[in-house]
């Protein structure tokens, strides 16, 4: 063990999660070591994501989670002067059937219970909130205007560069290939290059949770599935709102679509596929631009003549009911696991952070522990239904 | 303002402007089935739009589809001006920052997804001179092919080439004009049942399910092909310099489909960066075209192209500076001027040797890249993949004949057909590809008698139509193709030597008509308007190499329909030059005029060249990334957007990696870019299945 390999914490993966905790654990003094297997950070899923933020979930922790993370980007810029793309609009859900309205306005108390700002809105004022939305049948909707959306890569960089400031050392091109554990305590992290020693380890590794566990000899419930996306050749802002389309798709492929216009212009989007693809396969697939062309130009007709730039996939690290893990790792003292996202990693990622942060640190965090304790590994996974709004 | 040419040497005229159109509410006139960019520039218009990052005046820079440098709103819809063409009463707006949305109206149906799959046994991307042989031999066996093209003729690259091919007759169509060749195999391509053509398709993507995503007709088309070969051809390298971003600064290859596909005069004087055969032999299309060429400058000690190519240019007056190179474009919202230097051994200026011309146009013709994205993923999505012509390797067309001739073959194998690939096919196009080779000193020689042949050939090239022209078989190639022609034998005079040879590269000398010892009448190729020659035919005669040596009277101008649009000229010269008089000015050498002290435009941003042409990035910005640490090239997208705009990296990541080197960061050490899907933008409703 030499003192140059020795830190306070390390934190296992560079991506939506892995990134913010090391610059908050950072930001509290400790000697911290980030290790990523990519070249650089945000190279996993972080990248993939389309950059919606919002806290009008219908779970709890979620909530709390998000709230956090908003309060992290929407003052980002004017804490650190660096942009992180953050565009205020809200996120808007339309809805064209009584049982979506009922659905959504079913879990509205519960959300204003926890002081989100969210309200139905009628036909009138969706389609003004979502200009050339389709009107026929168009029953209204809700809109959280608090909620917002983040570039994804710019709040990466953001993260990566003010936690290197403040002493992270990140180690990238190293993925971790082992963890030493003795007596039931984690001792430190082995790489293809290197052993590193630490009394705490986080591990944020997305959709590779499962190599993880098994490393530990544990098991964290996490399976990953691919979800496509894509983005337009900018246009003049248009668009407020993320939006959120719920509906099931006639084509028979989609469960949901959402989309929105980034603070740069361009319109960036993505559906939840009807019957999952499992697996780590990020490359394309053929049909993914006709299905999202015929949704996209029912919802809002005239971004049929939108130019299509790129597409890719991205890894949702799926857990059985559909909520985040965060827990200690049993058997192994003093590694926190931070997986399972369930594709909404980069919008819980500051929060997860901050959580993560409270817990290595010893203290109360943002989660009260009743809510802390519905992420816990050892929760019964099948016991709760799905979240609603996952 | 009409700027189409009228009047060429080798082109037919093409239709008169027909289509009224607008552009910033101006009336212009285009041609049937012109593209935007082209009617434009016919029309004076170079400034297409301002880029919303730093209000950056935009023009065309591809003319090929590839970025989107040259968008315009037509009737309120952005579109690539150089792949749409002109409709009558179509309102041309320039695309100033962002655009709006279109408002449209759509149609009342909902629209539904488009799954439009094709299956095929060879699909071949690309109809340039690889992927249109590759079809010729798999169609006459019979195999189901579907050739496609993003053009609306195919031909490639071969539709822009007015010059006549080197290379081997037998096997290449050597000595056929680029133009004639696409026409040859077109007709070939149409006479084969089994090869389905789609023009105007454009491959946009591979696809992990084993399809290929193709825009046919503004249509997403999947193809699942059971072996694919990617004749997708080159693209021009980039060369970021000051100014480089100005509109009026191009690609060669850009040039040459303005010029010679669409007829359009895109220059008044213009000044060629890269002395390589595609600079060398775009300076000779430009004169051709009654476009004036200030200079082409070659940064090496010697140009790369062939030394025919050079000279034939030399010849006609033009500036061949080498260890030369471009040190800014100047201009407001346009070139106005260009400032070059000598360099020394490491490529930098030497200062006091800036010298600048006045011209409107610089082309940047510093070589190719392979265009083989689409092969990269094809291969690791497990599609039994081939490539050709220069998706594989950057060579001559000639070899890219050749090398889509054997890839036919092999795909035939491959499916099971018992075909042979002629021994000496493989060895013959490694020929083709290979590099000019040695030049030889050559002595001419006086032959006495009525005629006799010079030949100007002296460096070693793929070449051989003098051999076959010679009715009498008097010029033999003794070794291969690459070596010099030796003549032995009779001359009759009959000039077809100097009509077949591609490089211009030989004249015959004969006895003066008039029998005085002090004078001899050469006769030279000429592939000009005979209105070039000066009234009253006094010309300024050159060497080979572009030295002058005197004044010549032109007694004949001989222009015959079997001569292949080639004129022979007959020129009176001085009987002591005549063994050396290999050609005469058509324009004034221009070696531009010294300037004094640093840049003048005191614009210290302006020094700054623009490498990123998508994103407008500068080197500046990407220096101090590097500065910082960034090794991954996706981590640059993140923190400057390069690559992240139109082209998708295509065109700027080279340029990157060489800042890279020029940091002393090895390309090693950098993490390149990931690619994705689409290649290139595509309109959402090409996605729609719907009636239109």
């Amino acid at each position: 063990m030499n003192e140059k390999n020795t830190y306070d914490v390390i934190v296992v993966g560079a991506g939506s999660v892995g990134t913010p905790a090391a610059m908050f654990l950072a930001a509290e003094g400790l000697r911290v070591l980030l290790l990523e297997g990519y070249a650089s950070p945000g190279q996993g899923s972080n990248k993939a994501a389309i950059g919606g933020v919002r806290a009008t979930h219908s779970d709890p922790a979620k909530i709390l989670l998000c709230q956090k993370s908003l309060e992290v980007f929407t003052t980002w810029e004017e804490r650190t002067g660096v942009d992180v793309g953050w565009k205020p609009g809200g996120y808007c859900f339309p809805v064209y059937t009584r049982g979506l309205q009922d659905q959504l306005q079913g879990i509205l108390p519960m959300q204003k219970k926890f002081g989100l700002d969210i309200d139905w809105l009628d036909a009138d004022a969706i389609a003004e909130v979502v200009p050339g939305i389709e009107r026929r049948g168009l029953l209204g909707g809700t809109l959280s205007p608090r909620d917002g959306q983040v570039s994804t890569l710019k709040a990466s960089v953001a993260f990566q560069r003010e936690g290197q400031r403040l002493g992270v050392d990140l180690h990238v091109k190293e993925p971790v290939v082992g963890y030493a554990v003795r007596d039931g305590r984690i001792e430190g992290v082995r790489t293809e290059k290197n052993l590193y020693f630490a009394p705490r380890v986080v591990i944020a590794t997305g959709a590779d949770a499962i190599a993880h566990g098994r490393m530990l000899n544990t098991h964290f419930p996490v399976t990953p599935d691919s979800h496509e996306a894509g983005i337009s050749a900018p246009v003049k802002p248009f668009l407020p709102p993320l939006v959120v389309d719920m509906h099931e798709g006639p084509e028979g492929k989609t469960a949901n679509f959402y989309f929105g216009q980034v603070h740069s212009g361009q319109i960036i989007f993505c559906y939840t596929p009807k019957k999952a693809f499992l697996g780590h396969n990020r490359e394309n697939l053929s049909e993914f631009l006709p299905v999202l062309a015929s949704r996209l130009t029912t919802l809002i007709p005239h971004l049929r003549n939108l130019l299509i730039r790129r597409t890719w996939r991205g890894l949702y690290p799926m857990t059985p009911d559909g909520r985040p893990i965060l827990d200690w790792v049993p058997g192994a003292e003093g590694a926190l696991a931070a997986v399972g996202m369930c594709g909404q990693g980069f919008m819980l990622g500051p929060g997860v952070a901050a959580q993560v942060t409270s817990m290595i640190m010893g203290r109360p965090g943002i989660l009260p522990p009743e809510i802390l304790s519905t992420l816990s590994l050892s929760r019964d996974f099948g016991a709760t239904a799905s979240e609603a709004l996952a | 303002m009409d700027l189409r040419i009228t009047s060429h040497p080798i082109l037919a005229p093409l239709p008169e402007p027909s289509v009224p159109f607008t552009f910033n509410d101006r009336a212009c006139l285009g041609r049937p089935g012109e593209m935007i960019s082209s009617a434009l520039y016919a029309a004076g218009v170079h400034v297409f739009g301002h880029h919303p990052r730093d209000n950056g005046a935009q023009g065309i820079f591809c003319v090929n589809g590839q970025c989107s440098q040259c968008m315009v709103l037509a009737d309120g819809v952005p579109v690539k001006a150089c792949m749409t063409p002109v409709t009558p009463g179509m309102r041309v707006m320039p695309c100033e920052g962002l655009p709006a949305l279109p408002d449209v109206t759509p149609p009342a149906s909902h629209p539904a997804p488009r799954f439009d799959e094709t299956s095929v046994t060879v699909l071949i991307v690309g109809g340039g001179p690889a992927g249109m042989c590759a079809a010729v031999e798999l169609g006459r066996l019979g195999i189901d092919v579907l050739l496609i093209d993003d053009k609306a003729e195919l031909g490639g690259k071969l539709t822009l080439q007015t010059h006549n091919f080197f290379g081997s007759v037998k096997d290449c169509y050597a000595g056929v004009r680029g133009i004639d060749i696409a026409r040859i195999l077109g007709d070939e391509i149409a006479a084969l049942p089994s090869v389905h053509v789609w023009r105007e398709a454009a491959g946009v993507g591979v696809y992990s399910d084993g399809a290929f995503g193709i825009v046919h007709g503004g249509r997403f088309r999947v193809v699942r092909p059971a072996q694919v070969l990617i004749a997708t051809g080159a693209r021009e390298r980039t060369l970021p310099f000051p100014g480089s971003d100005l509109p009026g600064v191009y690609g060669a290859g850009a040039f040459q489909t303005l010029v010679n596909r669409d007829l359009v005069r895109a220059s008044r004087r213009l000044f060629v960066v890269g002395g390589g055969n595609v600079g060398l032999i775009t300076a000779y299309h430009a004169l051709q075209a009654g476009i004036e060429v200030a200079a082409v400058v070659e940064a090496l000690p010697a140009c790369g192209g062939y030394k025919v190519h050079q000279d034939k240019i030399l010849r006609l007056g033009i500036p061949v500076l080498t260890s030369h190179s471009i040190v800014r474009a100047e201009g407001t919202e346009h070139v106005s001027s260009v400032v070059a230097a000598r360099v020394d051994a490491d490529f930098r200026p030497i200062p006091g040797t800036e010298r600048r011309w006045d011209v409107d146009t610089v082309l940047v013709a510093v070589g190719l890249s392979p265009v083989d994205e689409l092969a990269t993923k094809a291969r690791e999505y497990g599609i039994p993949t081939w490539s050709a012509g220069d998706a594989r390797e950057i060579a001559e067309a000639s070899a890219a004949i050749f090398s889509g001739k054997i890839a036919g073959r092999k795909i035939a194998r491959e499916l099971g057909i018992l075909i042979d690939i002629p021994v000496d096919w493989e060895p013959l196009e490694e020929i083709l590809k290979s590099r000019p080779g040695a030049t030889h000193e050559i002595t001419q020689q006086d032959r006495g008698g009525r005629v006799f042949p010079i030949f100007f050939c002296d460096q070693e090239i793929p070449c051989n139509p003098c051999v076959d022209a010679c009715p009498l078989h008097s010029i033999q190639i003794p070794g291969t193709i690459m070596d010099l022609p030796v003549f032995e034998g009779k001359c009759s005079g009959c000039g077809k030597c100097v009509l077949a040879c591609p490089g211009l590269a030989v004249s015959l000398v004969f006895e003066d008509p008039d029998k005085t010892a002090d004078t001899a009448v050469v006769m030279l190729a000429f592939e000009f308007d005979a209105a070039r020659i000066p009234a009253g035919g006094q010309v300024i005669t050159t060497d080979r190499h572009g030295r002058l040596l005197g004044s010549g009277t032109v007694l004949e101008v001989r222009d015959k329909k079997n001569q292949d649009r080639r004129k022979l000229v007959r020129l009176r010269v001085p009987a002591a030059e005549k063994l050396e008089v290999a050609g005469f000015l058509v324009a004034d050498p221009d070696f531009g005029r010294p300037l004094q002290g640093d840049c003048e435009c005191g614009d210290p941003a302006q020094c700054d060249p623009v490498v990123c042409l998508c994103e407008r990035v500068r080197r500046s910005e990407i220096l101090a990334e590097i500065e910082a640490g960034v090794r991954d090239m996706n981590l640059l997208k993140a923190t400057l957007r390069t690559g992240m705009g139109a082209c998708g990296g295509k065109n700027c990541t080279e340029p990157i990696l060489r800042l890279y080197r020029s940091a002393g960061v090895k390309t090693e050490e950098v993490t390149p870019p990931t690619f994705r899907p689409l290649t290139a933008e595509v309109r959402l409703d090409a996605f729609l299945e719907e009636e239109r």
